[in-house]
């Protein structure tokens, strides 16, 4: 059992993190402090178009040399700084959390695509997999993301959250079951542009990271949720699917639903489901998916997890209860429950 | 009447609940609460006669294991209302999440409107016990899972689909559900049967329609209009070969 909460506003209106705050705290009991987390989207104007590098020290001293030596050797440090913490009592300080504002150097990327993103991701998987006692646990443009083991309230006091603004803001509250509760492990997780926060857990797990390390993804959270940010990676910037057939991928229907479809959807689900087959996500679970320019959410195909959406003006809210919706949004409408696997997208207007 | 007001704001389920409990010892006869907000666990296993108004959305497991007391509720309600309830009732005007009259044993939880995924999963009945649940819309997936007693009844109003969704009573046992119109037969789960109802079988849900249609202030007419189609379990013991051998 975990919380999830998150919003979206479509003209790209700010909100500082008081609210959200209040929405998760209203579901600690989904929680057992150890672990919890907030993303905010626009958080860095003055550095938008730099990579925001966020990373969890160790033991600094003797670990960001070699942090700092893979950036250089990939590209251009514009700016870094500790990330500014205040003293909580429920938050032990096991790690030191910094933040780099990046740019790659696309010609050190030769034939690729997308330079930028690929050194991203290489520059992720080889700190995360070789320098041990640091951990790159965030790398989107103009996104702030904040974890750490505790409470939603005391985390989000530890980083201050309400002095960051952004038109998207994820929440996640973490009660770990298969895995110890650590800062790495707590929500959400992020690669490049996508951050995720799920509750559940996915039993298709070691099929869906065999599956994602062929493509050169490395798991090293030590818990299931990164899969996600990686699948949704692949789907939809490496191969190209849209956000509502990367679910449909994802949370595919049934074969006996798929066998009562017209011929055309038929057809086009048989593929999907066929293609796609190792990246299927079994167990019980609900997803939110950020990425720049909007929130997905949905559930396993059985419906074992709660969502609830509503909309109020120009935001869409996407959470585990609707009394989190209104503890940020007190009249908000259209309160409703998707269909197991149904996608909610609520998308920035173009 | 003897009528206590709790304010609920910013208050957690715990202090809420003793708020509940003293209320109840001082002989209230009704309680309202304002300003519900996610609060949890509401009027569980509470004794009595009380009836209890919450203004608001109320969390999880509204009126667990409770015995006696009516709750009315104006706004939504979230996962598992009347989860093994003993007896009383639950009113709720609107909607719920999933398994709404979870593992049920007794009392009554009506609806307004729909509610989600495992409708009245693993409802049961012994003796004089009975479980129901009455809903004034329709549910989603696996209504009456694992459904070993009681009575649920569909009303399908504001021209919803009777049901329109996999798995309905899947591995049911005992009891039965009542759906207002027809739906399509491979719907149905795992050891179940639709049939259509007759005269006989109205009489058993019509008093429920009745008292559905009192606490929302309905016409209960149009409530009982069109063929009623029931669910029961295929066989007295369908499931009888799956963990034993005889």
């Amino acid at each position: 059992m975990c919380g999830i909460i998150s919003v979206i506003d479509r003209s790209r209106a700010m909100m500082d993190g008081s609210r959200i705050r209040e929405a998760l705290a209203m579901m600690n009991e989904r929680g057992s402090g150890e672990g919890a987390g907030y993303v905010a989207y626009g958080a860095f104007p003055d550095f938008k178009d730099y990579y925001a590098i966020h990373v969890f020290y160790d033991n600094i001293h003797e670990t960001k040399d070699d942090v700092d030596a893979i950036l250089k050797k990939w590209g251009h440090i514009e700016h870094e700084e500790e990330i500014p913490t205040f003293d909580v009592p429920g938050i032990k300080r096991i790690h030191t959390p910094w933040r780099y504002f990046f740019k790659p150097d696309t010609s050190l990327m030769l034939r690729s695509p997308t330079p930028d993103e690929d050194i991203i991701t290489y520059i992720v998987m080889k700190v995360n997999e070789s320098i041990k006692g640091a951990l790159i646990y965030s790398s989107g443009k103009n996104i702030a993301l904040f974890k750490a083991s505790g409470w939603p309230e005391d985390v989000a006091d530890f980083y201050r959250i309400q002095d960051y603004n952004g038109y998207i803001w994820l929440g996640h509250n973490r009660y770990p079951t298969n895995t110890p509760g650590w800062w790495g492990g707590a929500h959400p997780f992020n690669l490049l542009d996508w951050s995720v926060v799920h509750n559940g857990e996915i039993t298709s797990y070691g099929t869906n990271r065999r599956y994602i390390e062929s493509y050169g993804y490395q798991c090293s959270m030590f818990t299931d949720t990164e899969v996600v940010a990686y699948l949704f990676d692949l789907l939809v910037r490496r191969h190209g699917l849209k956000d509502d057939i990367a679910v449909k991928a994802l949370a595919p229907p049934f074969w006996e639903a798929i066998d009562s479809m017209p011929s055309r959807e038929r057809e086009f689900a048989t593929a999907i489901r066929l293609t796609y087959g190792p990246a299927l996500m079994n167990g019980p679970f609900a997803i939110v998916v950020a990425r720049e320019d909007s929130i997905v959410g949905f559930t396993d195909r059985i419906k074992l997890r709660p969502l609830v959406t509503g909309e109020y003006g120009d935001r869409i809210y996407i959470s585990s209860e609707e009394a989190a919706i209104r503890v940020m949004e007190p009249c908000v409408e259209n309160i409703r429950m998707p269909k197991a696997g149904e996608p909610v997208i609520g998308r920035v207007y173009s | 009447m003897n009528s206590v007001r709790i304010d609920a704001k910013g208050l957690h389920y715990t202090p809420l609940n003793q708020l509940i409990r003293q209320a109840v010892l001082n002989g209230a006869e009704e309680i309202i609460i304002d300003n519900v907000m996610g609060q949890r666990f509401i009027g569980d296993g509470l004794k009595g006669n009380t009836r209890i108004i919450i203004n608001g959305v109320p969390g999880g497991d509204l009126g667990m294991f409770m015995s006696g007391p009516t709750c009315i509720v104006h706004g939504n309600a979230d996962h598992a209302p009347g989860n093994t309830m003993d007896s009383g009732k639950l009113v709720i005007h609107g909607s719920t999440g999933d398994a709404v009259a979870h593992s049920m044993r007794g009392g009554s939880v009506f609806v307004r409107d729909n509610i989600g995924y495992r409708g009245g999963i693993h409802m049961k009945q012994y003796l004089g016990k009975k479980p129901v649940l009455v809903v004034g819309g329709t549910a989603r997936a696996f209504l009456g899972e694992y459904m070993a007693g009681g009575l649920i009844v569909l009303l399908t109003r504001n021209g919803v689909k009777p049901f329109d969704e996999q798995g309905i009573a899947s591995g049911i046992h005992g009891g039965e559900i009542f759906i207002r119109g027809d739906f399509d037969e491979k719907l149905l789960g795992v050891g179940a049967r639709k049939l259509p109802c007759n005269s006989e079988d109205m009489d058993r849900v019509i008093p429920f329609i009745r008292e559905f249609a009192q606490w929302f202030n309905l016409d209960e007419g149009p409530l009982m209009e069109g063929q009623f189609y029931r669910i029961t379990p295929a066989s007295s013991r369908p499931f009888a070969n799956k963990y034993t051998w005889e």
